[in-house]
C-alpha cells in the first residue's frame, strides 16, 4: 500500500540526510522523496511516498516526529488533498519530421513545450503520477532522450500545517 | 524524569574583570550553569581552548583525564545512570571523536542522558581531509537523540542548553556537540553573551503528559477482569523516577512483578512478589509467568527480541496495556490492547490514586501457583567442590554488601546475566549494565563514574577477563584520579558467553574463545580441564603495575576472606577469582525460540 506523507522541517543543513538516512537504516521503502522551502523560510517542507502496512506507516510517521528538526508530520490517508507530479521530458523529433504528432499528444495530456531545437522538443507536464505515467507510455513511440520527475508533492485543500505548527501537538492518537 | 535543567540560578561569575569570552569559555561557562559538576574529558589538538578553558573553571567544574576516550565516554553514563542527570564528556577531532562512538551509541539504546562534545578542525579546512578531521554529525547522525555543529560563537550558549534539554527530557539520550576549533577561538564581548538564551526547538516536544482517566479506566477495568496479571517493568521505570509508584501499586493489588535488565532495581529484588528478570537468562517462573498471565502490564518497556524471544508466542494469552513516553515504542514490535503514551510516574500516580478495593482482582491462586513454580525452578548452581563458581562469587558479594546497597556495574555477557540474576537490588540507579548495545569493556569506566559522584558508597565492577582488558588502561584513572572503584574479576580465560553458544549450537567447536596463547592446547579447546593453572594475562601484576592492590583466589575456602579484604580496603581493589569456563548462564531460551524451549539443565 503507498501513502504520502508531509513532513515540516526545520530549514537547515543535514536535516535532508538525517531523515533520508533514518528512513533507510529503519528499512523502510520509500518510493519518492521531495523536498523545497516553504512560504516560512525557516521552514522545508518534505512530501514522501511510503510503500508499507499500516503498521509501517505508523513507524515512519512516529520516527519522523522523533527527529529534533522535523517540526510537524501529516499523512494525507482519508484527508481531501491535491498531488502533482512535475516532469522535463526530452523527446526526438527525427529532424521535425514528427514534431507535430507528439505536439499533438502534448495537447490532448496539457503538457507545456518549454524547449524546442532541430532535433528535438522538451515538453512539461504536471499532474497525478498515472496521467504522468501515461503520458511516457505514449512518448515511447518516439524516442525518449531522457527524462526527469520531480517525486510526489501534495498540500490539503483546506487548513495549513505550517499554521499548525505554531500550536501544541494533538495527544498521539493511540485508541486504535 | 530527570528534571529540566534550565539554567541554574548560580551567581554571575561575570566579574568586571571579563571583557570577553571566546567560544570555549562560553562552553564551559554554560556547563557549569546547567549544574554540571563533573567531566571526562581527553585532549588534543582541536579541543584545546575547551581545556584551557576547563582548568580555569576547575574550582566549578572537576574535569577528569580518562586514559581512553571510550574510559571517559562510559564514566559520564555511568554518573548519568547513577544521578539521573546529564553525563558529560569531551573529546578531540578525528580519532578522539570517533572513540567516543561506542558509548554515545550504547546511550542511545539504553536511553542514558549524555552530552558529548567534540572538538572539529577549523571551519576553513573542514571537508578538506584535514589532519584528524572526521564528519562526526555524519557519523553521529542515526546514533544520537540529536546533534550540533556550531558555526557562531553567538549560538554557543543557546546549544549548551538545547543539548542539555533534550537529552534529559522525554526519553533521554545522547546529543553530540561538535565544535570547530575557530568558534572555540572567536570571541564575542562580555555583554553580547547571554547565558540563558531562548531554545528554538519547534520540533521538539517531549511527552510529560500523565493519561487520561479514560485510559486509567481502562487499565482498572482490564485489571478488575483479570485472574492471572502481571508487571513487565522496563527501563523507562527508572528514567521516570517511578519506582516507589509502581512499588506502591504492585503492593496494594499483589501483582507479581518481573524486571528487564534495564529495569532491576525498579521493584526490591528480595521481595517475594518480585520475579526477577524476564526473557532470554530470565528466571523460568517470570517466563513461565508471563507466557501465562491474562493480562500483561508492560511499562516503560520496548519489547525487546532478549526479552520476547518469538514474538507471535510472547505473552499471546494476554492482553497488552503499554506504557511509554515514547510513541514509536507503542506497537512497534507488538500491538497493544490498551496503549498509552505518558509519563510512568504520572501513569502509576493515577492508577494508585483512582484503584478501588473493588478493581483488585483475587490473585491468590495466581500467586499460588507462581511460588509452585518458584519452588520447582529457582535459581540455582551447583555449591559442591571447591572451585568458586561465578554465580557464587556474586551471590556471596550480594550477600555480604546488600545492607550497604552498593553499585553494581558489569561488562558483558556470562558475568552480566549472573550478576543480574544473583546480585538483587533493593533500590533503582544501583545496576549499571550496558544493555541495549551490549558492550564489553563498559563496567570498569561506567563504574568509575560512579565512584566520581559517589566517592563515600560502596561502588563494584563485576566484570569478566574479556570486558575487563577492554578498558583496563582506565586502573589508571581510578588510581590517579583516587576513584573507589573495587573489581570483582571472574576470571575463565574464556569469551564465556560464546563459549557457551559454541557449546549449545556448535558442537562446541572453539573458534576464537579462548584468551591465552594460541600455543595452548585449550585454544582448540582440548586443554586439561574447566580451570586453569597458568591464568594469561597476570591480572594482578598488572594492578599492581598502576599502583592498585590486588589479590587472586583459586578455592572456596580462601574467598570469603578475600572478599572482606576487598571490601575494607580503602580506595580501588582488584580481587582476580579463578573460575571455571564450562558453567553456562541458565535457564536460557534460544534466541528466536519461546518459553517451551526454555533450557533449565
Amino acid at each position: 500500500m503507498r501513502h504520502v506523507l508531509s513532513a515540516l522541517v526545520m530549514n537547515q543543513p543535514g536535516v535532508l540526510a538525517h531523515v533520508s538516512g533514518m528512513l533507510a537504516s529503519r528499512n523502510f521503502n520509500i518510493d519518492s522523496l521531495a523536498v523545497g522551502e516553504t512560504e516560512d523560510e525557516t521552514l522545508s517542507r518534505m512530501t514522501f511516498v511510503v510503500r508499507g502496512d499500516d503498521r509501517v506507516l505508523d513507524q515512519v510517521r512516529k520516527q519522523l516526529e522523533k527527529i529534533v528538526t522535523v517540526v510537524r508530520v501529516i499523512d494525507y490517508l482519508g484527508k481531501d488533498y491535491v498531488e502533482r507530479d512535475l516532469m522535463l521530458i526530452k523527446v526526438a523529433t527525427e529532424g521535425g519530421r514528427r514534431l507535430s504528432e507528439v505536439k499533438e499528444l502534448n495537447d490532448v495530456f496539457r503538457g507545456k513545450i518549454v524547449d524546442v531545437s532541430p532535433e528535438h522538443v522538451i515538453i512539461e507536464i504536471a499532474g497525478q503520477e498515472s496521467k504522468v505515467n501515461a503520458f511516457i507510455d505514449v512518448m515511447r513511440q518516439f524516442e525518449i532522450l531522457e527524462l526527469v520527475r520531480t517525486g510526489r508533492i501534495a498540500l490539503t485543500r483546506r487548513g495549513s500545517i505550517t499554521q499548525d505548527a505554531a500550536s501544541p501537538d494533538p495527544q498521539p492518537a493511540e485508541a486504535r | 524524569m530527570a528534571t529540566v535543567q534550565t539554567a541554574k540560578s548560580t551567581p554571575t561569575p561575570a566579574a568586571p574583570q571579563v571583557r570577553s569570552y571566546n567560544g570555549a569559555e562560553i562552553l564551559v561557562e554554560s556547563l557549569v550553569r546547567q549544574g554540571t559538576q563533573f567531566i571526562y574529558a581527553y585532549p588534543g589538538g582541536c579541543s584545546m581552548p575547551l581545556h584551557q578553558a576547563l582548568i580555569s573553571a576547575q574550582e566549578k567544574l572537576r574535569t577528569i583525564l580518562p586514559r581512553h576516550e571510550q574510559g571517559g565516554a562510559f564514566a559520564a553514563q555511568g554518573i548519568a545512570r547513577a544521578t539521573g542527570e546529564v553525563g558529560v564528556c569531551m573529546a578531540t577531532s578525528g580519532p578522539g571523536a570517533t572513540n567516543l562512538v561506542t558509548s554515545i551509541a550504547d546511550a542511545k539504546l539504553d536511553s542514558v542522558p549524555l552530552v558529548a562534545i567534540t572538538g572539529q578542525v577549523p571551519q576553513a579546512v573542514i571537508g578538506s581531509d584535514a589532519f584528524q578531521e572526521t564528519p562526526m554529525v555524519e557519523v553521529c547522525r542515526a546514533i544520537t537523540k540529536h546533534h550540533y555543529m556550531i558555526t557562531d560563537v553567538r549560538d554557543v550558549a543557546r546549544i549548551v542548553k538545547e543539548a542539555y534539554h533534550i537529552a534529559a527530557t522525554g526519553r533521554p539520550g545522547p546529543v553530540l556537540i561538535d565544535f570547530p576549533k575557530d568558534v572555540q577561538l572567536a570571541t564575542l564581548d562580555a555583554a553580547e553573551v547571554d547565558f540563558d538564551p531562548p531554545m528554538n526547538l519547534p520540533g521538539y516536544r517531549p511527552i510529560n503528559n500523565g493519561p487520561q482517566p479514560e485510559q486509567v479506566r481502562q487499565v482498572l477495568a482490564a485489571l478488575k477482569r483479570s485472574k492471572k496479571p502481571i508487571l513487565y517493568v522496563g527501563g523507562g521505570c527508572i528514567n521516570s523516577n517511578a519506582a516507589e509508584e509502581l512499588t506502591k501499586f504492585a503492593l496494594k493489588t499483589g501483582i507479581p512483578v518481573t524486571m528487564t535488565a534495564m529495569g532491576l532495581g525498579s521493584f526490591p529484588g528480595e521481595h517475594p512478589q518480585s520475579l526477577h528478570m524476564l526473557g532470554m537468562h530470565g528466571t523460568v517462573y517470570a517466563n513461565y509467568a508471563v507466557n501465562e498471565a491474562d493480562l500483561l502490564l508492560a511499562l516503560g518497556v520496548r519489547f525487546d527480541d532478549r526479552v520476547t524471544g518469538k514474538l507471535e508466542e510472547f505473552a499471546k494469552h494476554g492482553k497488552i496495556v503499554h506504557v511509554d513516553l515514547d510513541p514509536s515504542e507503542i506497537h512497534k514490535n507488538k500491538a497493544a490492547h490498551v496503549p498509552i503514551v505518558a509519563d510512568l510516574k504520572k501513569t502509576l500516580q493515577a492508577l494508585n490514586a483512582m484503584i478501588e478495593d473493588d478493581d483488585i482482582p483475587d490473585v491468590t491462586a495466581w500467586q499460588k501457583q507462581i511460588a509452585e513454580w518458584k519452588a520447582k525452578f529457582p535459581l540455582k548452581y551447583n555449591e559442591s567442590g571447591d572451585d568458586i563458581l561465578q554465580q557464587y562469587a556474586i551471590e556471596e558479594l550480594w550477600k555480604r554488601t546488600k545492607e550497604r546497597n552498593p553499585y553494581v556495574a558489569v561488562g558483558v555477557g556470562q558475568h552480566q546475566m549472573w550478576a543480574a540474576q544473583f546480585f538483587k537490588f533493593q533500590k533503582p540507579r544501583h545496576w549499571l549494565s550496558s544493555s541495549g548495545l551490549g558492550t564489553m569493556g563498559f563496567g570498569l569506566p561506567a563504574a568509575m563514574g560512579v565512584a566520581t559522584a559517589f566517592p563515600n558508597d560502596l561502588v563494584f565492577d563485576i566484570d569478566g577477563d574479556g570486558s575487563f582488558q577492554m578498558n583496563i588502561q582506565e586502573l589508571a584513572t581510578i588510581r590517579c584520579e583516587k576513584l573507589p572503584v573495587k573489581i570483582l574479576l571472574l576470571n575463565n580465560q574464556h569469551l564465556g558467553m560464546v563459549v557457551q553458544w559454541e557449546d549449545r549450537f556448535m558442537e562446541g567447536r572453539r573458534a576464537h574463545t579462548y584468551l591465552g596463547p594460541i600455543d595452548d592446547p585449550e585454544w582448540h579447546g582440548k586443554g586439561a580441564g574447566p580451570i586453569k593453572t597458568d591464568t594469561y594475562p597476570d591480572f594482578v601484576t598488572i594492578a599492581r603495575g598502576y599502583d592498585i592492590p590486588a589479590a587472586r583466589v583459586r578455592s572456596k575456602k580462601e574467598f570469603p576472606k578475600a572478599l572482606e579484604t576487598m571490601i575494607n580496603t580503602p580506595g580501588a581493589y582488584l580481587l582476580e577469582v579463578i573460575c571455571p569456563y564450562q558453567e553456562h548462564v541458565l535457564p536460557m531460551i534460544p534466541s528466536g525460540k519461546t518459553v517451551r524451549d526454555i533450557i533449565v539443565e
